[in-house]
């Protein structure tokens, strides 16, 4: 293949091919190596060969396949990051097609790269890509504008360019994309210094609402989804696992379950324990386990599932089946009356201590003490976990759901290397971070490879296997949201202004819910937050849809309210006198927000424009008995989101919410308004689950909850009649949607239910508390 | 053991035990995936297909009691056009998308039977069709511009 390449700047690089059949391929590289040199930390890695990503494809027709590189499932960024670069390149978006990528490290690899990757997690796909996609659209563009001036032999100045033609200003002669790519094939890549980026004014698809890409396939049910995968001569998996986290397989009564039938295939997996850490010095590898189980496999999926019901299983269940939810709550409370008022360890990213919130306490006119509570959740999206994979003479061909796809989960189960697994990236029913988790497709490969083996041994072909969970395998085992409790003090002095704020939380690990650096923190001049572990803690802990705020807004946007209400104040104005008196600098909590640092006029920026939205003073003055507004604010995942719900309430605790309104501050440009509003909306709808209905508890180490009737998501019966969505654009470089819409839309209604009655939730979910939706 | 069926006007044999649900007849058997399995308990309606013109819980439907015509997502139109297929498109309905068969041949029960349905009625019909992404507001809103010919009201 002829190609051009082109350094951009010292890590990326353009490279131009020619396409088989006609047409050009242009990519985007950068150089993973010598981006895990810069960031420093680890041994260098060796420079890896140019190996260009097609981002485009200029096909003899003048229409262009983009390539989305990134896992869809359901945010929209198989529609938006080729948005970004059909912009910039200059064409139209019916010139335009939409091409999945599979996983592969030259789109880059690393989460923590500011301009490449293949996961779809803390809403940083638009951050991280909104320039490089602009890059190569423009750099794109700017190579037909050359050829162009090649061509006609004019300066490059008197050329213009819309709907993939290039034209000659003062002679009107016009060429089209594809009649310029052989030219631009050996025609100098310009500096990306020298390329011309859109004025934002002048964006034709970006801003525009654009119809979701993979639509027309789902509303007339063509396989669209990891579920639907179907290659030729496909077994259909179901793996039991231990209903105790951590239990083992002892024995199963594996030769009758291979009489039933249709069943193919009945084995036993040991479980893959978290592999020790590296020698000092040595590269940590992927730390990839699972769980002990029994594989069934057979013609079909319901007979592989059926089969199940007539397993006899001895399992060892090991240490975790002494614990459950209630001992974990009293250890919280416990650890709260025994550690809290110690001095917290200086310095780390989950404590914070400025001035001296104790003193402060004992200067304060007021006090005001609450303890919340927030439970574990599973993510539950609604497409159950799964994965398709086939194992073939030492590789591996995978097609998998995953948010976080991966080569090595696929290659240390199927004990091969990365370069022999074929990674295929297909469209997930949901995520909501349920599919940052890999199970499926590290237990599909382990098993694919088994049934390959067993056949190869019988003189059998091999063939793909689909490994699929039931909707109980998910929710009893899930990476959870993890539950936190804490327990909070504030001092007011006479005039009402916080003096003193006080979070301590009895938690679990990690993956725990410390709000060291959220507000009120910058904003009173005593802060002290610190935490507890809750041990031995059984439960795999994980990220759902916006960590840690998720449940840490409904506490500290509560509390806020209750601090209002004591001070006798409107909590809404109560909460933008807090922001407009900053006592010092709020540090960027790396973890949560991913660099960016609060920007407290920002949060104004969205409470104001919510007041004014939902006409605030008038609306509360007016409301009838049982009726009350409530009013929430957060930044989460460099986003600001600020709610305003209308509730009304029974004498019976019976729920409706009935108006709602939220302004969203997520920088200067929305790529995609008609999806993004969509997706504020869904962050709402899915904070009334999390408000009325889900709860994970645990019973002797095992989850008690299975299905949807006992977890209950909201219904279109519950929803509100109106969301109303406005996108306040504000000089800052765009950032994600995906997560920051949910966390304060919980103590939105909280705090209207208490605006409404006068009492104040302070544990989820409120269906456990005689509350159900009208 | 073999059954007869009729699927989307097609008739169908399918050799299968008395108890295997519809619902993995179709995705199993008969290799058409459109109808979705999300909760195999009749709780999500990812699974809603028409039997007779009812809206029914493929997942809890055996074969052996399919004693009527069976119509899925993919035999709501030929095309693509049917009135709701079409809103669903124009308001950009789908998040992940999952729910959305399901969504739509509970909606097509509706529309037959109550051509101007009101939110209250679209509530009732459609409560049982879980969206994990929560899409209510622009599913009652398709549902309103199918039932008015495509024309916003």
């Amino acid at each position: 293949m002829q190609t051009t390449t082109k350094q951009l700047n010292r890590r990326s690089f353009i490279k131009v091919g020619a396409l088989a059949g006609g047409g050009i391929v242009i990519g985007l590289y950068t150089d993973p190596g010598l981006f895990a040199q810069e960031r420093g930390g680890g041994a260098a890695v060796p420079a890896t060969p140019i190996n260009p990503n097609t981002y485009i494809k200029v096909h003899p027709d003048n229409t262009f396949t983009i390539m989305a590189k990134n896992p869809e499932t359901g945010q929209g960024i198989r529609n938006s990051l080729p948005m970004i670069v059909a912009d910039e390149f200059d064409v139209d978006w019916k010139q335009v097609k939409i091409e999945q990528s599979d996983r592969d490290d030259k789109y880059g690899r690393d989460m923590g790269a500011p301009n490449v990757s293949q996961r779809e997690g803390g809403s940083t796909a638009t951050p991280q890509n909104y320039q490089p996609m602009r890059n190569v659209g423009a750099t794109a563009r700017a190579m037909m504008v050359a050829a162009a001036a090649k061509r006609w032999n004019v300066p490059a100045a008197e050329l213009a360019t819309g709907s993939g033609i290039v034209t000659h200003t003062p002679t009107k002669r016009t060429a089209t994309y594809a009649s310029l790519a052989e030219t631009a094939l050996t025609t100098p890549v310009p500096d990306l210094a020298s390329v011309k980026l859109k004025d934002p004014k002048d964006f034709k698809i970006m801003g525009k609402n654009i119809l979701g890409v993979d639509n027309p396939a789902i509303v007339t049910g063509k396989p669209s989804f990891s579920i639907d995968v179907n290659p030729p001569g496909m077994l259909y998996a179901a793996y039991e696992k231990c209903p105790v986290f951590g239990g083992k397989v002892v024995s199963a009564n594996l030769d009758e379950i291979k009489k039933l039938p249709g069943v193919k295939h009945a084995f036993i997996i040991e479980a893959r324990p978290p592999q020790p850490a590296p020698a000092e010095g040595a590269p940590a590898g992927p730390n990839v386990t699972w769980a002990s189980g029994v594989a069934i496999v057979a013609d079909n999926w319901w007979l592989a599932n059926n089969a199940r019901k007539s397993l006899k299983i001895v399992w060892d269940e090991g240490p975790v089946a002494s614990q459950s939810t209630a001992g974990y709550l009293g250890q919280a409370k416990q650890i709260a009356a025994t550690q809290a008022s110690q001095t917290p360890p200086g310095g780390g990213p989950r404590s914070a201590k400025d001035g001296d919130a104790e003193a402060a306490f004992k200067t304060a006119a007021k006090i005001v003490e609450a303890e919340y509570w927030f439970p574990l959740l599973s993510h539950a999206p609604l497409e159950p976990q799964n994965s398709t994979a086939h194992y073939k003479d030492g590789k591996l061909e995978i097609w998998s759901p995953s948010q976080t796809p991966e080569k090595f989960n696929a290659a240390i189960p199927a004990g091969i290397s990365n370069d022999d697994v074929t990674f295929h990236m297909v469209r997930a029913g949901g995520g909501f971070g349920r599919r940052l988790y890999n199970e499926y497709d590290i237990e599909v490969s382990k098993i694919a490879r088994l049934v390959s083996d067993e056949r190869t041994k019988a003189g059998l072909p091999t063939v793909p296997v689909k490994l699929l969970w039931t909707r109980e395998d998910d929710m009893r085992h899930d990476d959870y949201r993890p539950s936190g409790h804490h327990f909070l003090k504030a001092g007011l002095d006479a005039s009402g202004k916080l003096i003193g704020f006080r979070d301590f939380v009895a938690s679990h690990g990690n993956t725990s819910v410390i709000p060291a650096n959220e507000f009120p923190r910058g904003h009173v001049a005593n802060f002290w937050a610190s935490e507890g572990n809750v041990s031995p803690y059984g439960i795999p802990v994980g990220a759902l849809r916006a960590p840690p705020t998720n449940g840490v807004s409904f506490v500290l946007q509560s509390f806020i309210d209750e601090i209002a209400h004591a001070a006798g104040k409107d909590p809404l104005q109560y909460r933008l006198d807090l922001l407009n008196n900053p006592t010092g600098p709020v540090p960027a909590f790396t973890e949560v927000s991913f660099g960016a640092p609060f920007n407290y006029k920002r949060a104004i920026g969205v409470l104001e424009a919510v007041r004014d939205m939902s006409d605030w003073n008038n609306r509360r003055s007016q409301l009838p008995k049982g009726t009350g507004l409530g009013v929430a604010f957060q930044f989460a995942h460099s986003g600001y989101v600020a709610y305003v719900a209308e509730v009304a309430v029974t004498p019976e605790k019976k729920l409706k919410v009935n108006k709602v309104w939220s302004a969203i501050d997520i920088g200067r440009q929305i790529v995609n308004p008609l999806h993004a509003t969509t997706l504020v909306q869904g962050g709402f709808i899915e904070a009334m689950s999390h408000m009325m209905a889900w709860e994970i508890t645990i019973d002797k180490g095992r989850v008690v909850q299975s299905n949807f009737n006992q977890y209950q998501p909201t219904r279109i019966r519950n929803a509100p009649a109106s969301i109303e969505v406005k996108f306040l654009k504000t000089d800052f470089n765009p950032t994600g949607l995906g997560e920051p819409s949910l966390p304060p839309a919980i103590p939105a209604i909280s705090n209207a239910i208490f605006a409404a009655t006068g009492i104040r939730i302070r544990s989820l979910p409120v269906g456990s508390q005689g509350y159900a939706w009208v | 053991m073999p059954y007869k069926l009729t699927v989307n006007g097609q008739s169908k044999t399918v050799d299968v035990p008395p108890d295997m649900p519809l619902l993995w007849v179709l995705r199993d058997v008969l290799n058409m995936k459109g109808t979705k399995f999300g909760c195999g308990i009749g709780q999500c309606g990812a699974c809603t297909v028409h039997i007779g013109g009812q809206a029914r819980r493929a997942c809890q439907t055996q074969i052996s009691a399919v004693n009527a015509p069976v119509m899925t997502i993919e035999g709501l139109s030929p095309d693509g056009s049917h009135p709701l297929q079409k809103a669903w498109l124009e308001l950009d309905v789908p998040q992940c998308g999952y729910c959305q068969a399901g969504q739509l041949m509970s909606a097509a029960a509706l529309l037959a039977r109550t051509p101007k349905p009101t939110d209250a009625d679209i509530d009732q019909a459609m409560t049982g069709n879980v969206c994990r992404c929560g899409t209510y507001l622009r599913i009652r809103e398709a549902i309103h511009l199918a039932a008015n010919g495509g024309r916003k009201a």
